[in-house]
C-alpha cells in the first residue's frame, strides 16, 4: 500500500516562513505598531507637562514677584505671565495649543533662576555632561558586567563565583560613600585625578587636545564610581540567565556537535541570554538623562541633576518643566531603541503579529 | 576490518547524589556496521543515558563509573573513547559518532538561522573550507533531506516540527558519520510525518551506509525498523536479539509485558500474549 | 438517558494577519450512554477544538452542540448542570492537578460543589472513589500530587471526573504521557468503569491502535473535517477513505510487518 502523499505534511512552513528575502527583515508592522504607541505616550507626557505647574499651588510668577518683592510693575508681572505662558486673561485651550506652538519651535520658556535664560540653552549646556559621564558608564557597566556575569554563569560552581557577592554588595554601597573614598585616595591621597567639576576653570572649551585631556581625567572618577555602584545588577542578571539557557537542549546538542566551548559560551548560551538584559539596559539609558543628582554633587558635575535640583530649590517651574520635558523624550526613545535592537536580536518577537 | 562499529563492554554510569543512583548498570553491547538497533524502554531505564554516556556527552552529577568504550573506525584504528583527551574528544565529535536529538523547538539554537547552524559544523570541523563551500555543503544537506536550500535563512521556528526534525537529521549527516545515534526522533511528530521521517532515514542509510543507534519506547515501531533490538530497565539490558525474535519468541518476562502493552492495530483485537 | 449531540459544528479562528482558519468543518456526531466512540485525529485536525467547545472554553461559529436535544447553555446554573454531566479527563497528569493541594481535596471540591452526597458522606465518598479506581484510599488520600507516579496522577483525575455522578466522560488524550507498560491499565481501567456505570465515552487521541482496542465507534478526523465514521473494525480493518488509509499503511503494525516478511523471501527492515 503506497504511502506517498501528494503533499508532504513535513515540508509545509508554518505561516511566519518567508525565507527568500535577503539581508536583515525589517518588521515594519512591529516596529509601526510600537511607533503609534510611543506616538500616543508623548502626546499624553507633553499634556501632562502642560497641566502641571497649572496644577500646583500659587504660580511661578507670584511667586517671581514675591522674590523680587514688588519691584515689578503690574505690566510686568502681565508681560512675564504671557513668557511663562500662565496668562490667564487667555483660554486654557487656547494656552494649551500655544505650548504645542512654543514646542514645536523648539522654544521651552524661560530660566528664572539662571537669569532669564531660555530653558533649551539652559539644558544643552548640562545635558551632554550627563550624557557623556551616565551615559559612558552605563554602557561600560553593562558591557563589563553582561560579559562577566557570561562567564561567571558558565563556569557554574568556579572560583568566578565569588564576583557575585562582591558585585552586588558593592551595589549596596551609596554613591556618594564610594565617591567620596575614591575622591579620598586618587585624588587627594595620590593626587591621580581631580576632585571635581568637568573641567578646569580656565581651559578654553573646545575640540583641542587640552580641553578633551581635561574631561577625560575630569571624568574618570564619577564614571568610575558609577560602574563599581551598578555593575552588580548586570552580572547578577546575566549570570541567572545564563544558568537558565545553559539547561536549553540546544547547548547540550552545540557541545554534541563539537563545537569548542568558547562557541558555545558567546555565540549559542550568551547570544539568547542576554536578550532580556538588553530591556533592563534600554531602561537605564532612559533614566542616564535624569542623571545622577548625588553623583553630581559629590564630584561639583555641571550635569541635569544638579541643574534640576536648583530649579527644583528656586521654584524655577519653565527649567523644570523643560528638564521633565527632555527626561520623557529621552525615556522614550531608549525604549524605541531597545524595541527596535530586540526585534533584530531576537528574530521570534518579529511574529508578534500573529 | 571488523564488522563490529561500537563496543560496548561492562559500562556503568552513576548519578552522583546522595543515595547514588545506578543509572546505568554493566552494560554490554555491539553495534555492527550498518545495521540499526532498536534501544527501547520506558522513562527512566537508562537508555538515553547510556546513549549521552557512550559519546561522553553526560553532565555532572552523572559519571561514568566504569567500562570500556571502543570505536572501531573504518580506517582501521580501534579508539578507545574514554581515554579521549578534551581536545580529541570534541574533533571525535561529531565525526564518526554523531546524535540526532528530538527536534522540539529547544534543540536549535532560536536566534540563529539554520544555515548558520549548518555551517556552524564545517567552521569547527573542516577549517579548510572556504565560506562559499560551507554555504554549498549546508544547502547540499538540506536538499538531500527535502528541506530545500531556500531554507538556510530561516530561523527554527518558522519551520513545522517535521522540517526541524530533518534539519537535525541534516546536521548529524554533515560530517558523514558511521554511527548516528537517533534519540526519540520521532516521538512528538503525527503517524504521517513519523512515517516520512523513518523513509528518509532508511534512504540515508542506503546511500551513506551508516550504523544507527535508535531511542524509544515505542516498541512496535522499533519492531519494524531495526535489524536488533535491546530491551532496556532499570539501567541493564535484559533481552537482546533480532526483532523478528523479539516479536515471536520473547525470553524475558519484561519484554513479553513490554508486548502486551501495545494492543494490536490488525489482526484480532486485544494485545500480543507470548 | 444523557445523549451528547454536536450538530453540523462549524468553528473558525480569525488570524491576524493570516486570514481565517477553519478548525471544524461540519462535524455531526452523537455520543450515547454505554458507548464509547474513539476520536482519531493528528495535529491540526480539529480534535482538540472539539474539546475545548465541549469544556465551553470556545463556541462554535455555526452549529449547535446539544446535551438531551437542547442547546448547551452558556452560563448560571443550567450551565453548571451541564458541567456535572460531562466531565473532562486531561492529557497532562502532572498539569491537571493542583500542586498545593492534597489529593482528599481534589475530589472532595466536586463533592461539595454539586452536593452529591450530604456532608457527613463526604469523606466515605471519597475513599469509595479512589478505591474504585483502584487506588490504595488510605495510602493517597492525604498525599500531595508530586508525591504520587503519573499513573497514579491519571487515576486521581479520573476519580475525580467521576465524583459528580456524569453521565458522559470526555478523554483528552488521557494516557499519552504515561509510562507505556501502564497505558493499557489506565485504558482498561477507563473501559471497565464505562461499562459498570452506563458512562458514553469520548475517547480522543492520535493512536490508532489504542482506539481500536478501547472503542465501539472510530470517528477519524481530517483538519477539521470528519472523514470516516463507523465502527472500530470497520474503519482500522475496511477503511474507505484514503486518509484514513494513509494512517493505518503509517501507523507501526509488526503483525502485519512480520506476517508479510515471512511471506517473502528476503528480509529487511526499513
Amino acid at each position: 500500500m503506497s504511502v506517498e502523499t501528494p503533499v508532504d505534511p513535513t515540508l509545509v512552513g508554518t505561516m511566519a516562513a518567508r525565507a527568500e528575502r535577503r539581508g536583515v527583515r525589517i518588521p515594519w508592522r512591529f516596529i509601526g505598531g510600537r511607533a503609534a504607541f510611543y506616538a500616543f505616550t508623548l502626546w499624553a507626557a507633553i499634556t501632562i507637562n502642560f497641566f502641571l505647574p497649572r496644577m500646583m499651588k500659587g504660580d511661578a510668577v507670584s511667586s517671581y514677584m514675591a522674590r523680587s518683592q514688588g519691584q515689578l510693575t503690574p505690566d510686568a508681572e502681565k508681560a512675564l505671565r504671557a513668557m511663562f505662558g500662565l496668562d490667564t486673561s487667555v483660554p486654557l485651550w487656547q494656552q494649551y495649543l500655544d505650548y504645542w506652538n512654543m514646542l514645536f519651535h523648539g522654544n521651552l520658556g524661560v530660566s528664572i533662576s539662571t537669569g532669564m535664560a531660555p530653558v533649551g540653552e539652559a539644558i544643552a549646556s548640562a545635558l551632554p555632561w550627563t550624557l557623556g559621564l551616565v551615559g559612558f558608564a552605563t554602557v561600560i557597566s553593562f558591557l563589563i558586567g553582561t560579559s562577566l556575569g557570561a562567564v561567571i554563569g558558565w563556569k557554574r560552581g568556579g572560583r568566578l563565583d565569588v564576583f557575585v557577592p562582591i558585585t552586588t554588595f558593592l551595589g549596596t554601597v551609596p554613591y556618594f560613600w564610594v565617591g567620596l573614598i575614591l575622591i579620598a585616595v586618587f585624588s587627594t591621597t595620590l593626587g591621580w585625578f581631580p576632585a571635581g567639576h568637568a573641567y578646569e576653570l580656565g581651559v578654553e572649551p573646545g575640540w583641542n587636545a587640552d580641553f578633551i585631556g581635561e574631561v577625560i581625567s575630569h571624568a574618570a572618577l564619577p564614571m568610575i564610581t558609577i560602574v563599581i555602584v551598578s555593575i552588580g545588577g548586570w552580572v547578577l542578571g546575566m549570570r541567572n540567565m545564563m544558568l537558565t539557557v545553559l539547561d536549553e537542549d540546544y547547548i547540550t546538542v552545540a557541545q554534541a556537535k563539537g563545537m569548542p566551548n568558547r562557541r558555545v559560551l558567546w555565540r549559542y548560551a550568551a547570544r539568547n541570554a542576554v536578550l532580556p538584559q538588553i530591556q533592563s539596559f534600554a531602561l537605564a539609558l532612559g533614566f542616564i538623562v535624569s542623571g545622577t543628582i548625588v553623583m553630581e554633587m559629590v564630584f561639583s558635575y555641571p550635569g541635569i541633576g544638579l541643574l534640576l535640583l536648583n530649579a527644583t530649590s528656586a521654584k524655577d517651574y519653565a527649567l523644570m518643566q523643560g528638564i521633565f520635558l527632555v527626561l520623557v523624550l529621552a525615556v522614550l526613545v531608549a525604549n524605541i531603541l531597545a524595541d527596535i535592537a530586540y526585534a533584530i536580536l531576537d528574530p521570534r518577537t518579529r511574529q508578534t503579529e500573529a | 576490518m571488523t564488522d563490529s562499529l561500537l563496543s560496548v563492554r561492562d559500562f556503568s554510569v552513576v548519578y552522583d547524589v546522595d543515595p547514588p543512583v545506578e543509572a546505568v548498570k554493566n552494560v554490554t553491547i555491539d553495534i555492527k556496521r550498518g545495521e540499526i538497533v532498536g534501544l527501547a524502554g520506558e522513562s527512566g531505564c537508562g537508555k538515553t543515558t547510556l546513549a549521552y554516556g557512550v559519546q561522553r556527552l553526560l553532565k555532572p552529577p552523572a559519571v561514568i563509573s566504569s567500562g570500556s568504550v571502543v570505536f572501531h573506525d573504518e580506517g582501521g584504528d580501534d579508539i578507545d573513547i574514554n581515554s579521549l583527551d578534551a581536545e580529541e574528544m570534541r574533533r571525535f565529535r561529531w565525526n564518526k559518532v554523531s546524535m540526532v536529538f528530538q527536534g522540539a523547538m529547544n534543540a536549535l539554537n532560536p536566534v540563529a538561522t539554520i544555515g548558520s547552524q549548518l555551517e556552524d559544523v564545517f567552521l569547527v570541523h573542516r577549517p579548510g573550507m572556504s565560506k562559499a563551500q560551507r554555504r554549498a555543503e549546508a544547502a547540499e544537506l538540506l536538499e538531500i533531506v527535502k528541506v530545500g536550500a531556500q531554507r538556510l535563512r530561516s530561523f527554527p521556528h518558522e519551520l513545522s516540527g517535521g522540517m526541524r526534525q530533518r534539519v537535525m537529521i541534516a546536521m548529524a549527516l554533515a560530517l558523514r558519520p558511521q554511527l548516528m545515534v537517533m534519540d526519540e526522533p520521532t516521538t512528538a511528530l503525527d503517524v504521517l510525518v513519523q512515517r516520512e521521517i523513518l523513509k528518509q532515514i532508511s534512504q540515508l542509510r542506503h546511500d551513506f551506509g551508516f550504523s544507527v543507534v535508535f531511542i524509544t519506547h515505542d516498541l512496535p515501531l522499533l519492531l519494524e525498523i531495526s535489524d536488533r533490538i535491546a530491551i532496556m530497565r532499570e539501567g541493564e539490558i535484559v533481552e537482546l536479539a533480532d526483532a523478528e525474535q523479539i516479536w515471536t519468541n520473547p525470553q524475558h518476562e519484561y519484554t513479553r509485558q513490554l508486548l502486551r502493552s501495545f494492543p494490536r492495530l490488525t489482526g484480532e483485537r486485544g494485545v500480543v500474549v507470548r | 438517558m444523557t445523549t451528547l449531540e454536536f450538530k453540523n459544528v462549524t468553528k473558525i479562528y480569525n488570524v491576524r494577519g493570516a486570514g481565517q482558519l477553519k478548525a471544524l468543518d461540519d462535524v455531526s456526531f452523537t455520543l450515547g450512554p454505554g458507548q464509547t466512540i474513539g476520536l482519531v485525529g493528528q495535529s491540526g485536525s480539529g480534535k482538540s477544538t472539539i474539546a475545548k467547545i465541549l469544556t465551553q472554553l470556545e463556541t462554535p461559529t455555526s452549529g449547535e452542540v446539544l446535551l438531551d436535544g437542547t442547546p448547551v447553555p452558556r452560563s448560571g446554573k443550567r450551565l453548571r448542570k451541564y458541567r456535572q454531566q460531562l466531565r473532562m479527563v486531561f492529557q497532562d497528569p502532572f498539569a491537571s492537578l493542583n500542586p498545593s493541594h492534597s489529593i482528599r481535596h481534589h475530589i472532595e471540591r466536586p463533592l461539595r460543589l454539586d452536593s452529591v452526597v450530604p456532608s457527613k458522606e463526604v469523606d466515605g465518598e471519597v475513599r469509595r472513589l479512589l478505591q474504585r479506581v483502584r487506588l490504595d484510599a488510605d495510602a493517597v488520600i492525604d498525599r500531595r500530587p508530586h508525591e504520587l507516579s503519573g499513573g497514579q496522577r491519571q487515576r486521581v483525575a479520573i476519580a475525580r471526573a467521576l465524583a459528580s455522578r456524569p453521565a458522559l466522560l470526555v478523554a483528552d488524550e488521557p494516557v499519552s504521557m504515561l509510562d507505556v507498560s501502564i497505558r493499557l491499565g489506565v485504558l482498561n481501567l477507563l473501559a471497565e468503569l464505562q461499562s459498570q456505570e452506563g458512562l458514553g465515552v469520548l475517547y480522543i487521541t492520535h493512536d490508532l491502535a489504542t482506539a481500536r482496542h478501547f472503542s465501539d465507534e472510530i470517528i477519524v478526523l481530517n483538519q477539521g473535517r470528519i472523514v470516516e465514521h463507523g465502527t472500530a473494525d470497520d474503519v482500522i480493518l475496511r477503511p474507505k477513505d484514503p486518509y484514513t488509509r494513509e494512517l493505518r499503511a503509517a501507523s507501526p503494525d509488526p503483525e502485519k510487518h512480520f506476517g508479510s516478511l515471512a511471506a517473502q523471501t528476503s528480509g529487511g527492515a526499513l
